[in-house]
């Protein structure tokens, strides 16, 4: 191997140092604000750590702005739009591993073309359909919609599992006499687990996140989900009760970063299996 | 893929009527939904540019043909938003890229602090997009922000990033970067474990310095994931819409308007559907056009370096 001038290593760390504050400087900031009293957040002298720490933020955030309730209605409609979005992907997602040929070309295609087009142009006659339905401004409504905007990319991911399993382990079962259901139950299905259970927490946090289409399709205070919430902290001037909101947005952030931590291995995976073995 | 082409033909012909039935039981339960969510929608979203509907209860919409798209060739403020919308998901996805890949060759060495730098950027990842913009506003902020008071510090007068005309763009932009960055880190460092060792080892004894190594070698394995990721961020930040909305709601002046946010104050705050669905049509013709130009010309560029 060559030598690397004395100079090289140094500056690898003065780079990798400036990611470090550059990723992590305003979570820091974000979580050190949620813990200081209102007088030392409007205070000119600005301090990186509070300099007495409160938990009233916190308590505030509770009791304020129906946090509760939302966080609430989030995790309903994330569960629901993630166990409807699996059960409802999981075959189409075999068969398009499985059974090559026209479908699987239309499939794929559509999963990709999808991600193309502009949320809006969804939205609008979906708003429309809803309303017909009655089921705009209802969280069964907006589980329906979410549902529908997860599916390709769980489509993609387990299909990308599917594909990742042997064939020959299905045929050698087949061979033995079980039936292709019992194949699916003994055989795939375990060995697919890991991969669904990827999917439906990606799922998970997709609808947990989710602002946008909350925005449309939801206007009841009572039913705001946990970023509606959020936001409406931010008052119509821009005026914020910086303590509670910076307190609420930590809480909020909670779920979606334990999904985060127990995926990481499976991040990359996930991704690309559906990318390499499409 | 290797699977279909080394299986026997013979095999495949017996059973294939029967594995078509089976395909189509398998696909009906997902195939039903996606049809009446997702393309029955799409395609009616589609249809409703032609026509002059509106959030009215009870309008009719009407077929009125090219009657909208001919108004929106005139219509100034959307062409700004879409040029705002462009310069936004090209400096995005670039500056995206660029950090990224950045990242990654630090992560791929063999420097400590290492599982730390990877936590920390997961987390962007994980956040939901409101907090991430609820939090930069607290950046940002012109009176008890951090970044100002750093600039105080240093002795340069205070800016308001968000509420100045020059600023607020690029402000916005660094916070798309920041939130991106993880994805794409991850990919490419994914990318890079996969580019042979013989091959940067052969390099290195033929004398090449890490730059050549990297340009030479890293970059044309990496080509694949560079494409998909640069698409992918492109599409992503040209249809994003919650963090520059908490940010900056297009302010100020309409200088951080981004397209998805313009099309939605057209249809829910004006309350026309149809010449928003309009907006969105030429939205989508415009990032595939984008999208096909970039892949040709990579695709091209690929072909005559292999």
């Amino acid at each position: 191997m060559n030598q690397r001038a004395w100079y090289v290593r140094p500056l690898q760390y003065v780079a990798l140092v400036g990611y470090l504050f550059f990723l992590g400087f305003p979570l820091l900031w974000l979580v050190s604000a949620s813990f200081k009293s209102s007088r030392e957040l409007y205070s000119v002298t600005v301090t990186l750590l509070p300099v007495e720490w409160t938990f009233t933020n916190f308590a505030d955030a509770l009791a304020r702005q129906n946090l509760i309730g939302s966080a609430g209605n989030s995790f309903m409609v994330a569960i629901t739009t993630m166990v409807l979005t699996v059960l409802i992907s999981m075959p189409a997602a075999y068969a398009l591993a499985r059974f090559r040929g026209k479908m699987r070309a239309v499939g794929t295609g559509w999963i990709l073309l999808s991600q193309v087009f502009p949320t809006i142009l969804l939205i609008l006659p979906l708003f429309l359909i809803l309303r017909t339905l009655q089921l705009n401004d209802t969280l069964f409504g907006l589980i329906l919609v979410y549902v529908t905007f997860t599916m390709p990319f769980s489509l993609w991911m387990l299909q990308g599992y599917v594909s990742a399993i042997p064939r020959d382990l299905e045929e050698a079962g087949s061979m033995d006499g079980a039936t292709r259901l019992t194949v699916l139950r003994v055989i795939v299905f375990p060995l697919l687990l890991p991969g669904i259970i990827a999917t439906a927490m990606f799922t998970f946090v997709a609808a947990w996140n989710e602002f946008f289409l909350a925005l449309v399709l939801i206007q009841s205070p009572e039913l705001s989900t946990l970023p509606l919430t959020l936001r409406n902290f931010i008052g119509v001037a821009g005026v914020v009760d910086l303590g509670p909101l910076a307190a609420g947005s930590v809480l909020a952030t909670i779920p979606s970063l334990v999904v985060f931590a127990i995926l990481q291995k499976k991040l990359t995976g996930g991704l690309l299996a559906g990318a390499v073995k499409g | 893929m290797t699977a279909v082409a080394t299986r026997p033909v013979t095999r495949r012909g017996v059973s294939s009527r029967a594995q078509r039935r089976e395909a189509i039981a398998l696909v009906v339960p997902a195939m039903a939904p996606i049809i009446v969510f997702s393309v029955i929608p799409l395609m009616a979203g589609v249809y409703l540019g032609f026509t002059d509907a509106t959030l009215r209860r009870n309008d009719v919409a009407d077929f009125i043909g090219l009657d909208n798209f001919i108004r929106l060739m005139g219509d100034r403020f959307f062409w700004e938003s879409f040029r705002i919308g462009l310069v936004w998901a090209v400096a995005c996805s670039v500056l995206t890229l660029l950090c990224a890949m950045g990242l990654a060759l630090l992560l791929n060495t063999d420097l400590r602090l290492k599982s730390l730098t990877r936590v920390l950027a997961l987390i962007p990842w994980a956040m939901p997009p409101v907090v991430v913009a609820i939090m930069w506003r607290m950046i940002y902020s012109p009176t008890a922000g951090p970044l100002n008071a750093a600039l105080e510090w240093v002795g340069v007068a205070p800016v308001n990033w968000l509420g100045d005309f020059s600023t607020a763009l690029p402000a916005v932009i660094v916070v798309a970067v920041w939130s991106g960055m993880p994805q794409t880190t991850v990919l490419l460092l994914a990318g890079m474990q996969q580019v042979p060792a013989e091959q940067l080892e052969a390099a290195a004894v033929d004398g090449a310095s890490a730059a050549r190594r990297f340009w030479h070698v890293t970059l044309p394995a990496l080509r694949p994931v560079v494409l998909a990721s640069t698409a992918l961020d492109f599409i992503w930040s040209f249809n994003s819409f919650g963090l520059v909305y908490v940010m900056t709601e297009g302010g100020p002046g309409g200088r951080t308007m981004l397209p998805m946010l313009f099309t939605y104050l057209e249809a829910f705050k004006n309350r026309n559907i149809g010449y928003a669905s309009a907006m969105g049509d030429v939205l989508v013709i415009a990032v595939l056009l984008v999208l096909s130009i970039y892949l040709i010309q990579q695709f091209r560029k690929g072909k005559a370096e292999g």
